[in-house]
């Protein structure tokens, strides 16, 4: 059996720390915090757990190591996609990495994940095959942007890259992407069902 | 005390991400049937598999359960159910419907209303609100795609024009956000005002059906029906035998042989925390609850329960 040249020889020792120390119960705090933010869009959830390699933030790699394993492509956008996020994400969640096309998760910077059409949105009979982006950001804030929509009593605001986006995605309901927002250990979410206006 | 054979909340990681995933996809698109790959459960299909399912993949050590069988906490899915989730889970369990943050339900959404902070996961037999009317998954599934919703309005139709009205009692199907029409699950159409704006999240789970799907908190869902024939959420014409209440769903129980009958909630903890508040209904005489015969009993058999 010859050894393809192209298989990574071995992991950098770093790869192999951050991980979820107890992960039946780190994971499950974890998703009820993601499951929180997803259904009430705009609010703002502290996560903890997981120590990825920079550049991501702690809330990306828990949301890595809760939803990702090797049954879903993960893309990493520009500075994301370094030889330590891979062998970490390799290591930890054995994420298959792919092109932006096919993948299932996302995960870098606003700008770095452009142009966002490039993600897949779902099938009409299938909504559900639809990426889910996991977005850096600077920080997050609940001032800016209005939503409204499912999982929002009256309206709420938060600090989004941009609006534009998001509204088209809103337009292609029920397909579209959904985005998970991070920043250090704070997560927020933005399904594709909930409306954004600027103010 | 959990039971160390087995992972958090008996299901394995891997199954739990995936279940997970099927979650947050189902939130973001409020009503659609989400497909995940069903486990075989400890227990069989018709008992909650798919709920349970949900709750395993969404409890975290700090909840407290509540596990209710149509209103009930003392049947033996609901009691099997929540000592599921003790063994395997570690989590406490209560009966009381306002401390409970995560709410197993089969057929009935609790009269006390939900807050937020608190999960309800319905145990899902038909997801498929079109199943009886068109038996095809390729044909149903089309027709969710294409929002051609028009065999569901011919059915309730054809309520009207048998019975006079619409004669469809449970499982009342809803449109959610004015997208998918969605099976709230056989839940009593007493019950479908509940699923609209809710504080919580919801969350079903059919688990023979391979199926689960959301209802976000703040969420609109319409029970369909005509501007000549309006839903009407209806319950039996009479108040409470136990606790008197008169805005509560209720079971009829027949007493005798002789056509005899009595009226009681249907939601044991709504009934049981009436009554310790001093309300009586028409049978007069303080009944003491199984609850409350239950909670007389705790000093006997604290030890015992989880630790068999």
């Amino acid at each position: 059996m010859t050894i393809n040249p192209q298989t990574p020889m071995g992991l950098a020792p770093e790869a192999l720390f951050g991980g979820f120390a107890e992960a039946p119960v780190q994971s499950a705090r974890a998703f009820r915090a993601l499951l929180e933010a997803m259904a009430r869009p705009g609010t703002i959830w502290q996560v903890e757990g997981a120590a990825p390699p920079a550049p991501l933030s702690i809330a990306a790699g828990v949301a890595i190591l809760t939803l990702c394993d090797g049954t879903t492509p993960l893309h990493l956008a520009g500075a994301a996609d370094c030889l330590a996020v891979r062998d970490w994400v390799t290591f930890h969640a054995g994420a298959p990495l792919c092109a932006a096309q096919g993948a299932m998760f996302a995960v870098g910077t606003w700008a770095e994940l452009m142009p966002v059409d490039q993600f897949r949105i779902g099938d009409p009979d299938y909504p559900d095959r639809a990426a889910t982006l996991i977005v850096e950001m600077p920080a997050l804030a609940p001032t800016g942007p209005r939503l409204t929509g499912p999982g929002i009593r009256e309206t709420v605001h938060l600090s989004l890259p941009e609006t534009a986006a998001f509204r088209a995605n809103r337009a292609l309901f029920p397909l579209g992407f959904d985005t998970l927002l991070c920043s250090g250990d704070q997560i927020a979410g933005l399904p594709r069902s909930t409306h954004v206006e600027d103010l | 005390m959990t039971d160390q054979a087995y992972n958090f909340a008996y299901l394995d990681e891997q199954t739990k991400r995936m279940i997970r995933r099927a979650i947050l996809k189902g939130v973001a698109v409020p009503g659609y049937q989400v497909p995940f790959a069903s486990r075989e459960m400890p227990m069989p299909y018709g008992w909650g598999t798919g709920g349970v399912q949900v709750t395993a993949a969404c409890l975290v050590p700090e909840d407290r359960l509540k596990v209710i069988d149509q209103g009930a906490d003392d049947t033996t899915n609901a009691v099997s159910i929540r000592k599921f989730f003790q063994r395997t889970a570690g989590v406490e369990v209560t009966e009381a419907t306002a401390e409970a943050t995560v709410i197993q339900t089969r057929h009935r959404i609790p009269e006390t209303a939900l807050s937020e902070g608190q999960i309800l996961v319905y145990q899902v037999p038909i997801p498929e609100p079109l199943r009886f009317l068109e038996p095809r998954e390729t044909e149903t599934r089309k027709m969710h795609e294409l929002e051609e919703y028009g065999l569901m309005h011919v059915k309730l139709y054809e309520d009207i024009a048998r019975h006079g009205e619409i004669a469809t009692s449970y499982a009342y199907p809803v449109k959610v956000e004015g997208r998918y029409v969605m099976d709230p699950s056989p839940i009593p159409k007493f019950d479908n005002p509940k699923l609209g704006g809710n504080a919580a999240i919801q969350l079903f789970g059919a688990g023979r059906e391979q199926r689960i799907y959301a209802v976000p908190p703040y969420t609109q869902v319409v029970s369909l029906d005509f501007d000549d024939h309006p839903f009407v959420a209806s319950k039996a014409p009479h108040d409470c035998d136990l606790c008197g209440a008169s805005e509560s769903y209720l079971d009829e129980v027949i007493t005798d042989d002789q056509g005899s009958r009595m009226y009681v909630c249907s939601d044991t903890d709504f009934c049981a925390t009436r009554q310790e508040a001093g309300h009586h209904g028409r049978l007069g005489v303080p009944q003491f609850s199984s609850k409350k015969i239950a909670k007389s009993l705790e000093g006997f058999c604290a030890a015992e329960g989880v630790t068999e």
